[in-house]
């Protein structure tokens, strides 16, 4: 494994983790349910696949490259679809979101 | 070159024991999350990044270790947490549309909570991002 990969993997991995690590920020500092849901499904997706992106090019194996990169497109693909069901199953209930969301283009539909 | 592949190693070492770091602070931070999150759905929410840091915990050990069985597991480990986000999602819906008391006391609360932020915004109209605790 040449050196310049080598870096370029590390450099990676830090920036999946600082993703997360923003991510978890947002989630502890966000005011609802809402905008905590669209920290965590956003940043935390970028961070988990830039790491096993770091990964997949660490091995240099073709099997685990693909594997690795299976995951990254399979998380990619249902992150959105499980926040958007789960906010969509909130906002159903009655959840309200806090005073500083000012568009609110389902509200006029259940009053 | 030598040097160089030498420092690279070492720098390798040392970026995937910062990521371990990294990611370990975000996983305490997100249990405080899951402790104190103050509906069902923030809890919900904060299980998905939980996963989510799982994966990549499981990345960094896999560079770490040149061990990729458990990239597998990664996986495994994604489509539980979707499946586990979905069964709650269905789960909030349908205890919250058949009027569950816990649901309903929550709700309450949130928008009490939301309330009271509107009233304080609008007396002092100095906005603060703590002020919705």
């Amino acid at each position: 494994m040449s050196p310049l990969l080598e870096i370029a993997v590390g450099v990676v991995l830090v920036i999946g983790s600082a993703f997360s690590l923003i991510a978890t920020l947002g989630l502890l500092r966000l005011k609802d349910v809402y905008m905590r849901m669209h920290a965590g499904s956003k940043a935390g997706t970028l961070g988990s696949g830039l790491m096993l992106i770091a990964l997949a090019v660490h091995t240099g194996q073709v099997d685990v490259l693909t594997r690795a990169l299976a995951g990254v497109v399979f998380f990619l693909l249902t992150a959105p679809v499980a926040a958007h069901l789960l906010a969509k199953a909130a906002y159903e209930v009655g959840y309200r979101p806090c005073s500083d969301t000012h568009i609110d283009e389902m509200a006029k539909r259940d009053t | 070159m030598s040097g160089l592949a030498e420092f690279s190693s070492v720098f390798l070492d040392v970026c995937v024991n910062i990521s371990l770091a990294v990611l370990t602070v975000a996983f305490v931070l997100i249990v405080v999350r899951i402790i104190k999150g103050p509906t069902l759905p923030d809890r919900v929410v904060a299980l998905d990044m939980l996963v989510a840091v799982g994966i990549g915990y499981i990345a960094a050990i896999g560079v770490q270790t040149d061990y990729f069985l458990y990239v597998d597991i990664a996986i495994a480990l994604g489509l539980v947490g979707f499946l586990a986000t979905v069964a709650f999602a269905r789960f909030v819906l349908n205890r919250g549309l058949a009027r569950d008391p816990t649901i309903v006391d929550e709700i309450r609360e949130s928008e009490l909570r939301e309330g009271g932020a509107q009233a304080r915004v609008a007396g002092t109209a100095a906005p603060q991002g703590e002020g919705a605790r």
